[in-house]
């Protein structure tokens, strides 16, 4: 059928407008200030979210993708309900630290390796699956929700957030779409 | 014809219109075109709200963890339970689209057509004691016709495979483009002397009746096309019926019952307005497309005298024999990358699997195609193999590594129809509108189960043979997650055991239809989408005509 081609055309959402679209999405509203952690708790989840997801092989990680803007955020928004099992898991973090490290403030003074260590004491817990599920979506989700910071968390996995792509997609179908 | 751009037609809930159509999606949208084309008035009431092109977004976090744009649990919570005899409780386990265009609008694409021996198994077989396998009242060659009007109607890419059945006409598309996962299955496969084709999808390959080419921005599965390169409801069907003048698309309409008259005919439908007003739609005839669990929901919540079992439930199958399909994933790991994240879901498959075949001792059949089916979040949750790090250098370092360099063998299973998996409604728990909420009863039936391990173990197969570096898979179990929703209103000739005729019209109420999922008397292979599509295509002409005869 023919139909729907004047009226679509006229109408059309075309490819420049998504791209505008797309370029206005990148824009994220980062905190420059906690509202539901202090500066003293956001310090520690900040340092567990680089342990999670540190930067490797000079590719960025959670902190560089600002998880922790989205996990405060939620915390003082929709996911209220898990801010008593932060709070509390922080302090056990610094008590597990300071019984590590003799004389050690908490969590955030250990090295990375001393952070680890207690990290692997803690894996199991609510506590730290729900760290650690933050930071993943923290890195991951769209830069609105209020991480993942121009699209860096993208980057992290080598995805190119575009509107439009052409084909060769990859190594595989590159003979095959150059030839056709 | 093309549409004109003329206002759309506004009714008020007083007026007499000819029919009155709940949900949007892809029975609901061409049905509302075939009546409105053929000289209607319809009103289209849709739960959800009207989105526009603009507003749609990539937003995996809020689709998948928040319920955007999707049924949701906070105010229509739903309860579950394996078996009869096991108490509910409640828990997110059917998934559909709620906004104007429905499930349809976030579809993947796939779009399948079932086959001649699709229609009538349970004669072929001989029946399967202690399942509900039944003939169609219809037969692929009745349906043929419906099926190629709804390929051309809507814009279909693919071409024939070894195995299609017969079809009157060409696809009206090419294939879309390969992607690495389609050569790296077409490889595997055709060193197994299997027959791997192109996926035929509902997805533009080219510019098609003023809708552009497919741009290949990836989001395709459970996200709405920015560029209406999806062949969907919303995005081609509506807007015919709303140019005719005679079609209201009514969002955020949420309704409660179909009303009946003291002769018995459906009189229009009670629903809540957006905000929670309870307003009544008068109509002659009503249709029902509003999926496989809210179709039998509404009937079952509009228990009359008359019907004290539900409207139009005088067989007892309303709510019954419900059906998921299976699906199950094989994922590898390949040296290069392959960029699965870009392109359509998936561009080859094989139905080598498809019929069922005695000698596996199980019921059964489906098919395999070369998918990713993640995004970041859902890969980094779950996309890595099971013995790699979950957190650390170790999980950082195979993230960036993996998720360009990763695809999945999707494996698309029948699900047998049983009378115990079912939607009723629960007898306690209360939606925000104050109505009783769906209560999902299911358990696969072993040969499910079976068919979808012997899917799993060829895919498995496929995956090597395409050279992967790892293979894996998790273990096949009873599924507790379903975005297919078929089989709860079936199709039947004879009133005492379906719900519709071979029609669409209830065997119980003249001037009420049901269109969906709900129809369907098997489960397709998987794909169950372009037979919905279909019947409706068909249902569609014969209502139009029915009322042109006054058999309405």
């Amino acid at each position: 059928m023919a139909a729907g081609a004047a009226w679509a055309a006229a109408d059309l959402f075309d490819v420049e407008d998504a791209l505008a679209f797309a370029s206005q999405q990148t824009s994220a509203n980062v905190a420059t200030q906690t509202r539901a952690l202090t500066p003293a708790q956001a310090d520690v989840v900040s340092a567990l979210t680089s342990r999670i997801l540190p930067a490797v092989d000079g590719r960025p990680g959670a902190a560089q993708a600002g998880a922790l803007s989205f996990i405060d955020r939620a915390l003082a928004t929709f996911n209220a309900a898990q801010r008593p099992l932060y709070t509390d898991g922080i302090a056990d973090l610094n008590r597990r630290a300071q019984a590590k490290v003799s004389g050690a403030a908490g969590f955030t003074s250990l090295t990375s390796g001393q952070q680890d260590e207690v990290i692997r004491e803690i894996e199991a817990t609510p506590f730290f699956q729900a760290v650690r599920l933050d930071t993943i979506v923290g890195t991951f989700a769209l830069p609105s929700w209020g991480g993942n910071r121009d699209y860096t968390g993208w980057h992290l996995l080598g995805l190119e957030h575009q509107m439009t792509f052409q084909p060769p997609f990859g190594y595989y179908d590159a003979d095959v779409n150059r030839r056709n | 014809m093309a549409p004109q751009s003329r206002p759309s037609a506004r009714f008020r809930p007083n007026d007499l219109v000819d029919f009155v159509i709940v949900g949007s999606g892809a029975a609901g949208g061409i049905i509302a075109k075939e009546l409105s084309t053929a000289g209607h008035t319809v009103v289209v009431l849709e739960q959800g709200p009207r989105l526009t092109e603009r507003q749609f977004d990539h937003d995996e976090f809020g689709t998948f963890m928040r319920g955007h744009n999707i049924n949701d649990p906070a105010t229509q919570p739903h309860t579950f339970r394996p078996t009869p005899q096991q108490p509910a409780k409640q828990r997110q386990v059917l998934v559909y689209g709620r906004l104007v265009g429905g499930s349809n609008a976030h579809f993947t694409g796939n779009f399948w057509r079932m086959r001649p021996s699709d229609f009538n198994e349970a004669s072929r077989l001989g029946g399967i004691r202690g399942t509900g396998l039944a003939d169609w009242p219809v037969t692929y060659e009745e349906l043929e016709p419906y099926y190629t009007k709804a390929e051309w109607e809507l814009g279909v890419s693919g071409e024939p495979g070894p195995f299609d059945p017969p079809r009157s006409r060409p696809y009206p598309m090419p294939p879309l483009p390969v992607k690495s996962s389609g050569v790296l299955f077409e490889r595997g496969a055709r060193a197994l002397g299997l027959h791997p084709q192109p996926s035929q999808m509902a997805i533009n390959s080219r510019t098609y009746n003023g809708r552009p080419a497919c741009q290949h921005c990836g989001f395709c599965l459970i996200f709405m096309c920015e560029f209406r390169a999806k062949s969907t409801s919303m995005a081609v069907m509506l807007p015919i019926a709303e140019a005719t003048g005679r079609c209201e698309i009514r969002p955020n309409s949420y309704v409660a019952q179909v009303e009946l008259g003291s002769d018995g005919r459906a009189t229009g439908v009670t629903y809540f307005d957006a905000e929670k007003r309870m307003q009544r739609q008068r109509a002659k005839a009503v249709v029902l497309s509003a999926n496989g669990s809210e179709t039998p929901r509404l009937l079952l919540n509009s228990a009359s005298s008359r019907f004290p079992q539900g409207l139009a439930n005088s067989s007892g199958m309303v709510g019954k024999h419900l059906m998921f399909n299976t699906y199950f994933e094989v994922n590898a790991q390949f040296e290069q990358p392959l960029n699965e994240y870009k392109s359509v879901q998936n561009t080859r498959m094989v139905l080598d699997f498809y019929e069922t075949d005695p000698k596996r001792g199980f019921y059964g059949g489906g098919g395999i195609d070369a998918r990713f089916g993640r995004y970041p979040i859902t890969f980094a949750l779950e996309g890595l193999p099971r013995d790699a790090p979950t957190w650390g250098e170790g999980f950082a370092r195979e993230l960036g590594r993996q998720f360009p360099r990763t695809m999945a063998f999707g494996c698309h299973g029948t699900s047998l129809p049983l009378e115990t998996n079912s939607i009723t409604l629960d007898p306690t728990l209360k939606d925000a509108w104050g109505l009783p909420c769906i209560r999902t009863t299911y358990t696969d039936h072993p040969d499910d189960l079976k068919n979808a391990a012997f899917l799993g173990g060829h895919a498995t197969d496929i995956a090597h043979a395409a050279g992967a570096l790892k293979v894996w898979a998790a273990p096949v179990v009873a599924q507790t997650l379903a975005v297919h929703l078929l089989g709860t209103c079936r199709m039947g000739n004879e009133p005492r055991t379906s719900v519709v005729d071979r029609y669409h019209r209830t065997h119980d109420v003249r001037n009420l239809f049901i269109c969906d999922g709900s129809s369907m008397v098997t489960s397709s292979r998987g794909q169950p989408t372009e037979t919905i599509s279909a019947l409706a295509f068909r249902a569609g002409e014969h209502i139009a005509d029915f009322a042109k005869r006054g058999e309405i």
